[in-house]
């Protein structure tokens, strides 16, 4: 009996100290996201949804804390998925709201990360789940996966290069699900020059994908309110 | 020739009906101006449920050369019967009014008359497409200003939308344009061949209508054997092969090539089915014209 009441102890142990684990990391993500009070960044962003034929876009994205965030495009029409709001990391990281369940290891390009379930503790809040997968070894978030009540699943992938100590990526690679656009019957008279429309299996099942590769980064040094109207 | 030619494009130009064709043009293209200047919900419609999903500037969308996309779209549909109220007046007008035979006394062959008539509907079609370049492009400019085009496109079962860089646009309306003229011109040298056959001018412009009507509503049907069995024989299936020269062709990662079409050979073909036509129906009208018995 009392062996027993030891291994239980030691378990109960042990888990304490891997919740901990997962909460000091997420802690230490957080905070090197935290140390950027604003930033302005300029970059290119490739849009492929199937319905969506449109050129690589000259972007400026800005940022100011506690959560502003604007994506711009520098010439022209630009469509700016609506959930690359998560590109603020500091809303996934906001682990004040947030129950944290450490889900074990996982392995991205190769290496291995740690996961960490985030279950909003709001339940009017419209995420549902927020998965972050985070490498131990730089305390970065290497990747999120975010379900919501209303525009189903994000996931947002990271690569970092020289603003990594800001927690900053050099590359996000931004995956939602992108409604099925269909024009009224009748609307555009178009010609129809009798080939078959291209086959897009690669892009069905109504995923869309957005890539930012960021070529540089003005951190910290004071971004106007006004660009974010 | 030169002479004659004048004296044709003198008697165009004193018939009231000619300006008809102007005045419905302008107000109808400043009436769409207007409209979407004071209200730009019209894409909303277009845009569908694309605004959920992504963050589109509509100010932008809505620049001057999507307007002329628009309105080149709704009228180029209509602008047929207003060509065929001067093309089909062409030799029908002159029967009506009891200077056929007259003309045809002077010695000047049949052939070279019913050319020049036929060479004047073409100069006012191609005017009449001027005046709608001046409206529907350069005066949407001058109020939306510029920026990319958008074009919206249903194709087969899908739909697309398609995004053209602003540099890479004015050379697809010139083109066009120019496309536009020769599908009217198909429509003026229609009016004229059924204007040979009339002693006056209603018959041929109603009859002309009707066809362009009919044939546009066969080609617009969607229904699989019409489109397959039927379509391909109506011209009015290639008075829209416009449109083609914004069809943007787009890489293996969906991104548009500038300065690309997607496919330039359905152009062509559809330019030569066109040109077959004119020639055909400008042949007939020539052919019957100089074994026409004038009594009038």
């Amino acid at each position: 009996m009392k062996k027993i009441s030891i291994i239980i102890f030691l378990f109960c142990s042990i888990k304490a100290t891997a919740q901990q684990d997962i909460n000091a990391l997420l802690a230490k993500a957080k905070a090197t996201i935290e140390s950027v009070n604003d930033y302005k960044a300029t970059g290119r962003m490739k849009t492929n949804v199937a319905f969506l034929k449109v050129p690589i876009a000259n972007v400026s994205v800005f940022f100011k804390k506690p959560n502003k965030l604007k994506v711009k495009s520098e010439k022209g029409i630009s469509f700016i998925p609506k959930g690359a709001v998560s590109i603020n990391l500091t809303n996934l990281t906001g682990i004040n709201k947030f129950t944290v369940i450490d889900a074990g290891t996982d392995k991205i390009a190769g290496k291995i990360v740690r996961v960490a379930k985030l279950l909003p503790t709001d339940d009017n809040s419209d995420v549902v789940l927020s998965t972050v997968y985070i490498d131990e070894a730089t305390s970065l978030i290497k990747k999120a996966k975010t379900t919501t009540k209303d525009n189903g699943t994000y996931e947002l992938e990271m690569t970092y290069g020289k603003y990594a100590s800001f927690g900053l990526p050099d590359k996000i690679i931004f995956s939602f699900n992108a409604k099925d656009y269909k024009l009224p019957k009748g609307i555009t008279f178009d010609f129809d020059d009798g080939t078959a429309p291209p086959a897009t299996d690669k892009l069905k099942g109504r995923k869309g994908r957005a890539e930012i590769t960021f070529s540089n980064y003005v951190i910290n040094k004071g971004v106007e309110d006004v660009l974010f109207k | 020739m030169w002479s004659l030619l004048q004296i044709e494009l003198y008697k165009i130009s004193k018939r009231p009906r000619t300006y008809i064709a102007f005045i419905a043009i302008a107000g109808i293209v400043l009436i769409i101006q207007a409209a979407f200047k004071a209200d730009p919900g019209y894409l909303n419609i277009l845009l569908q449920n694309v605004g959920d999903t992504f963050e589109v500037d509509k100010g932008k969308v809505i620049n001057g050369y999507f307007m002329c996309y628009m309105i080149l779209n709704t009228l180029l549909i209509q602008v047929p019967i207003l060509v065929a109220l001067v093309a089909g007046d062409a030799i029908s007008g002159e029967a009506n009014m009891g200077t056929l035979r007259l003309l045809l006394t002077k010695p000047i062959s049949r052939a070279k008359i019913i050319g020049v008539k036929f060479f004047a509907s073409i100069i006012y079609t191609v005017a009449l497409l001027v005046f709608m370049a001046i409206l529907a492009l350069f005066l949407s400019m001058a109020i939306f200003g510029t920026n990319d085009l958008l074009v919206f496109r249903a194709k087969d079962t899908e739909s697309q939308i398609l995004q053209i860089m602003q540099d890479d646009v004015m050379w697809r309306y010139l083109a066009a344009f120019a496309y536009a003229a020769v599908a009217l011109t198909v429509i003026a040298a229609l009016a004229l061949f059924l204007s040979v056959f009339a002693e006056n001018s209603i018959g041929p412009i109603v009859a002309t209508v009707c066809i362009v009507i009919v044939c546009t509503i066969i080609s617009n049907l969607n229904i699989p054997i019409i489109d397959k069995n039927v379509r391909p024989w109506l011209f009015t299936s290639y008075l829209v092969g416009w449109k083609g020269f914004f069809y943007i062709a787009i890489d293996a990662d969906n991104v548009p090539i500038k300065g690309s079409m997607e496919n330039w050979p359905a152009i062509r073909n559809s330019l030569l089915i066109l040109l077959a036509h004119i020639g055909v129906l400008f042949g007939g009208a020539v052919w019957f014209f100089k074994r026409k018995d004038i009594l009038t």
